[in-house]
């Protein structure tokens, strides 16, 4: 019934917060659930030998090195292209942009390609890099379409450090002759770092997780060696995980797949974790 | 180091006239790299007007080239047809089961992840001390960092079964099995940008609140909850779009079934896993593959235009007042 006096009001309060309380204890639980299924499930076939080694008898057995280099190389090309644009775009928009239309249609573009799913980079990676630009199903083309991705990732971290460096910093700069740039490179940037390098670990890890972006432009599901190219196709943990699973529950299989995604989640987890515990740390350190 | 909000000498209304914003006196050095830097920055926009533009050529092929077999595919077909079967012959090209399916997945799982979420943000924001909130925090962004792929493979592992058991449907991979494992994927993105939004809502709002005798309940929902809606509800969107563009869930957990369906047990096909799954099955150049690229361009469009709501919701409805 609804009672308006003040005890009604408050055994109202108990109740609903009590509400409160069970979403949040739901999507905790969820979170640590998962994890630990698959800490259980795959922790059995975590081995030396499970990551240095290729997998054997078609993914019976074996292990998933050739995926975890592939996954490396791809992270490492992304990152290697979307840095120094996403650097450039913050730098611009923090420290050249006037209010005005070029600003806008660059701030328009960095918005909406955030806002792209991840299946349409897929399709144009494979449109533009693999056939358009013939690069084929490699590292290079799955790099670029990776880097696409993270990209506004990046150029949200570094304007976001850049713009919480003190106006102090570029006074003194420049009233030391400094010009544009070289404040930019030997000031900003430097003491911007710190954020720059949170977000892109951030952005690293999202690179890492994502499977329909390289699907048809970088992975395959097996490789007899090791690539030697940047032109070569490769595997990579998460296509390895989704293949896995689509070849169905096989008694012999499943450690390999849960170990596969142990693998994955330790990698994105740890990633996304020291990102996290870097920025704790570097707020509490802030010397501004 | 006390900070200046603003620097008093580069800020006095003399030199800020005379030469505005904060800038060093232009040399050919800082013209040049202006240039460069401007160039680069367009790296993003760029990119984003390639994507639509092969989207769109390679899309519109569907329409303007004939089929194999000679017949020829009009939009209405398209959008409208409900028969997806572009392996037959002759080929049936019609989405309407594929956009259902995105939109019932899509709003199946918000009507999971909007409760949690905004119950999680609500919790955080009034009720959890601040012990708490320093350690969800984190375990938030860690749920919201793990790989599709990974979530994708619970529901198949996890959820699937445990359908068949309870349920005791023919399979577990279908429009609710997705709907659960987008949810975990939304209600991250929700639950943050609520919390944030609900902690923005200026100081006196609540505290007049109160010194009219509100309980905590009353405040949190009549005006703070009130006042940060446009944040939360632009929260809200994003994780819907989210989830509506999420690809390795739905192509793992959803079926592969392209049926126009609205019961929950059945297996569906959005739009995401359609592309996901076929584009490895198509030849270049095929009536299939520029079906695949018109696929991509709804989806675009979609997931466009809840992109732009959302900024335009959070904008627009700015909470006046306050300190």
């Amino acid at each position: 019934m609804i009672g308006y006096s003040l005890k009604a009001r408050q055994q109202r309060t108990i109740a609903v917060f009590a509400l409160f309380r069970l979403a949040a204890v739901i999507t905790g639980c969820a979170l640590v659930g998962i994890i630990t299924f698959l800490l259980i499930k795959g922790i059995g076939v975590i081995s030396w030998d499970f990551l240095t080694s290729f997998p054997q008898d078609s993914m019976v057995k074996g292990g998933i090195f050739p995926a975890i280099v592939g996954t490396f190389y791809l992270t490492t090309g992304a990152m290697l292209i979307a840095l120094p644009l996403g650097l450039a775009t913050a730098v611009y928009l923090s420290e050249y942009a006037r209010p005005g239309r070029i600003t806008s249609v660059i701030r328009l573009g960095v918005v909406n390609l955030a806002g792209v799913p991840s299946v349409i980079f897929g399709l144009f990676g494979l449109a533009f890099f693999v056939s358009r630009l013939g690069l084929g199903v490699s590292i290079v083309s799955g790099a670029f379409t990776l880097a696409l991705i993270i990209l506004p990732t990046i150029i949200s971290a570094a304007e976001q450090a850049l713009k919480q460096v003190p106006l102090a910093y570029r006074e003194a700069s420049y009233a030391l002759g400094a010009s544009q740039w070289q404040t930019i490179f030997r000031v900003l940037l430097p003491a911007a770092a710190p954020g720059i390098i949170t977000g892109s670990i951030l952005a690293l890890a999202r690179a890492a997780g994502e499977t329909a972006p390289i699907m048809y432009t970088a992975a395959t599901f097996y490789m007899l060696h090791l690539p030697s190219s940047i032109f070569d196709p490769v595997m990579a943990l998460p296509y390895h995980i989704y293949k896995l699973a689509s070849v169905g529950t096989h008694e012999a299989l499943e450690p390999i797949q849960y170990g596969a995604c142990l693998v994955l989640i330790g990698l994105v987890l740890g990633l996304s974790l020291a990102a996290i515990i870097l920025r704790a740390k570097l707020r509490r350190n802030k010397t501004w | 180091m006390a900070r200046l909000e603003g620097s008093i000498i580069l800020n006095h209304s003399a030199i800020r006239h005379s030469r505005p914003g904060l800038r060093p006196l232009p040399r050919l050095n800082d013209r040049r790299s202006r240039l460069l830097f401007t160039a680069l920055a367009f790296s993003a926009f760029t990119a984003l007007l390639l994507i639509m533009l092969f989207l769109f050529f390679e899309g519109i092929g569907l329409f303007a080239k004939p089929l194999e077999n000679g017949g020829q595919v009009g939009l209405g077909d398209f959008i409208l047809g409900s028969l997806w079967y572009p392996g037959y012959d002759p080929p049936e090209f019609g989405i309407l089961p594929l956009i259902t399916a995105t939109l019932s997945v899509t709003l199946l799982s918000a009507i999971i992840s909007v409760p949690l979420g905004l119950g999680t943000a609500l919790y955080l924001s009034a009720v959890a001390g601040a012990k708490i909130r320093e350690l969800a925090k984190p375990v938030i962004e860690l749920l919201a960092a793990l790989p599709s792929v990974v979530l994708g493979f619970v529901g198949m592992m996890v959820i699937a079964p445990l359908m068949q058991q309870w349920w005791d449907v023919p399979s577990g991979l279908n429009m609710l099995n997705a709907a659960i494992m987008l949810a975990l994927m939304a209600i991250p993105t929700i639950a943050s940008i609520a919390e944030d939004a609900l902690n923005s809502v200026p100081r006196d709002l609540p505290e007049a609140s109160y010194a009219l005798g509100a309980t905590p309940l009353q405040t949190l929902l009549k005006v703070k909850f009130a006042s940060a809606l446009p944040g939360i509800s632009a929260g809200v969107i994003l994780g819907l779009t989210r989830a509506m563009g999420e690809t390795m869930v739905v192509l793992m957990c959803a079926g592969g079934a392209a049926q126009l369906s609205i019961n929950p047990l059945e297996a569906v096909r959005p739009m995401t896993s359609a592309i996901a799954a076929e584009m490895g099955e198509t030849a270049v150049g095929s009536s299939h593959y520029h079906a695949l690229f018109a696929i991509g361009i709804s989806l675009f469009i979609m997931t466009l235009a809840f992109n732009i709501l959302a900024g335009y919701i959070a904008r627009r409805y700015v909470q006046k007042g306050g300190i």
